[in-house]
């Protein structure tokens, strides 16, 4: 393998406006170094028109991209390079399998110019990697959607590409086949090292492959990083409830604690008082609260001897069965939602009406602007 | 040469000309984003409103001694175009262009634009992606373009009586032969005639109808799977 003293890191500065649509202009600049990077954000924040920019599908209005030393784009030089020519893979939302070939010869269409022999243990190969050699014979509408998944992303790697983009390429599959898929695609990514940019606005698929995220809104870069820093200390509303904040509650600060790092808020119109992390507010300032439906504790008696701050008394509302999980709604003044187990709602004999206790962690509560 | 035999002979020559020559002006008309394409549009969709007879007269006289295309034809093969077969094929041709380009179009159309996308990330250029993607894809609509234009050639009248006369085994083509045997009133050989053709056009239709509601599709994947 050769290497470049300097890794191909994709760079991308562009300002791209939607035609005849004023209001949404996407303007970023990014680096993508080598592994996946997650991009994140809200639907409509812009991500596949990056994405598409990159690819060179969509011309952006301004801007240079270039990978490594390699300038694909430039506005200023009237450079375009056709995407046909831009040796980035690409793999969509929609998968884009054509219906009409055998998936070995969907995996195939990408290599042309190599001889039929190499060809065939490239095509091989790959079937392999990504376990779909028994399916090398049927048709995409013949196949489910996991393998129809690893079919478009074998496609897309066995090209040797310089960049890898993925549009959300496992949206609707269950978390058991999202993993496994997974696995292969970090497999794949320790042995080739490219950089790979990862569409999503899955809080699991973030925290399973992401190693940096760039979070988008609107538009605009709103934050990078790790994914820790980037995502659980959201500022921005839209960006809570894409990354699966299910509770977004009006709040008023009532004061401040600064020797312990905490204030003291009240929910929306009610007597709940909770406490949060200390943030640049004063007394009377309002803001919104962002808890996960997953970090909030359920008990069936008062709860006593923890040391989590914050222990609500209410009443379940509604109790919905939802995949391998159950979405409660406990009423205490305001609405909370929280995430229980089967398991746990048989042995604390959760029912509509029953009295529970709500308990939250404060640094699982976020004040968002 | 019996007219029905001579119709056939127009038919499939127009048909295939105009797969041809229909196969580029869909494929334009489909992907372009000139904003001037709605002028292309309405010239191609011309020969759906206009009587056979004014474009016939129009073909007669662009196809006449003094005519352009009369007077480019005698230059290169010395003898004129009207009443002739040569002269009858290229009426022809525009008289159909729209039962040839319009399916070609709207299939071209129900592409997924992904598809496309797809084919260009992965390296294929726009010919590779037509002959890859788009024509396999199309290939209801490219049946429903031959036969339509077969079938629309095969029926026609005012155009041929226009621009090539009634020349036994030349131009009188079996639409014109019927129209003889009535004035004639030879109604015993008209009736097997329009019958023949009546039960023609129908087959034809019912073979674009078939295509069309994917009648083929399971037998066709069955032939391309190996």
């Amino acid at each position: 393998m050769d290497r470049e003293v300097n890794p191909p890191v994709l760079a991308v500065d562009i300002r791209k406006q939607h035609r005849g649509q004023t209001s949404f202009v996407l303007d970023v600049s990014l680096e993508v170094s080598l592994g996946i990077t997650i991009l994140f954000g809200p639907s409509g924040a812009g991500k596949s028109t990056l994405l598409d920019c990159i690819a060179g599908l969509v011309r952006p209005d301004a801007g240079k991209i270039s990978i490594g030393k390699s300038v694909l784009f430039d506005s200023t030089m009237h450079f375009d390079v056709p995407p046909q020519k831009r040796r980035i893979a690409y793999v969509f939302q929609s998968l884009a399998l054509f219906p009409h070939l055998t998936v070995e010869k969907n995996i195939e269409y990408g290599l042309r110019d190599i001889p039929e022999e190499d060809r065939r243990a490239c095509v091989s190969e790959i079937l392999g990697d990504f376990r779909i050699e028994k399916l090398k014979n049927q048709k995409p509408a013949q196949i489910s959607g996991g393998e129809r998944q690893r079919a478009a992303l074998a496609r897309s790697l066995v090209t040797a590409p310089r960049v890898l983009l993925l549009d959300e390429p496992l949206t609707g599959l269950d978390a058991e086949l999202k993993a496994a898929i997974v696995e292969d695609l970090r497999a794949w990514n320790a042995a080739k090292r490219i950089p790979i940019l990862y569409v999503t606005h899955s809080r699991d698929e973030v925290d399973a492959l992401g190693e940096r995220v760039i979070a988008v809104d609107n538009g605009r870069i709103v934050g990078h990083g790790a994914p820790m820093d980037v995502l659980d200390a959201p500022r921005r509303k839209r960006l809570a409830q894409a990354a699966g904040f299910e509770n977004l509650l009006s709040a008023v600060v009532l004061g401040l604690r600064e020797a312990d790092g905490v204030m003291r808020v009240r929910l929306g119109d009610s007597r709940c008082e909770i406490e949060v992390p200390l943030a640049h507010a004063s007394p009377g300032d309002r803001g919104q609260i962002a808890i996960r439906a997953g970090d909030i504790l359920l008990a069936s008696e008062r709860p006593r001897g923890l040391s989590a701050r914050n222990i609500l008394e209410g009443r379940i509302a509604s109790l919905e069965q939802r995949g391998g999980m159950c979405v409660a709604r406990v009423d205490c003044g305001v609405t909370f939602v929280a995430h229980v187990t089967p398991g746990a709602v048989r042995e604390l004999e959760l029912a509509p009406e029953k009295q529970v206790w709500l308990v939250l962690k404060t640094h699982s509560c976020h004040l968002v602007d | 040469m019996s007219s029905l035999a001579l119709s056939f002979e127009l038919a499939g020559c127009v048909a295939a000309i105009l797969l041809a020559i229909g196969t580029p002006v869909a494929y334009w008309l489909a992907y372009s984003n000139w904003r001037g394409k709605f002028l292309l549009e309405s010239i191609v969709a011309l020969p759906l409103v206009l009587p056979p007879t004014v474009l016939g007269f129009y073909a007669l006289l662009a196809m006449g001694p003094r005519g352009p295309l009369g007077r480019l034809w005698m230059a290169l093969f010395g003898h004129g175009l009207a009443f002739t077969f040569s002269g009858l094929v290229i009426a022809s041709v525009v008289y159909s262009f729209p039962f040839a380009v319009q399916p070609l179009i709207a299939s071209f159309e129900a592409v997924d634009r992904k598809l496309l996308d797809a084919s260009a990330v992965l390296g294929a250029g726009k010919w590779r992606t037509f002959r890859r993607i788009i024509l396999p894809l199309s290939l209801p609509g490219v049946v429903t373009a031959l036969v339509l234009s077969f079938a629309h050639t095969l029926g026609e009248f005012g155009v041929v009586l226009m621009v090539g006369g009634n020349l036994a085994g030349v131009t009188r083509t079996v639409s014109i032969d019927i129209y003889d045997r009535v004035q004639s009133i030879e109604y015993r050989a008209a009736n097997h005639l329009a019958l023949l053709l009546l039960g023609i056009s129908f087959a034809v239709l019912c073979l674009v109808y078939a295509v069309n509601r994917c009648v083929w599709a399971p037998a066709w994947a069955r032939w391309t799977v190996k």
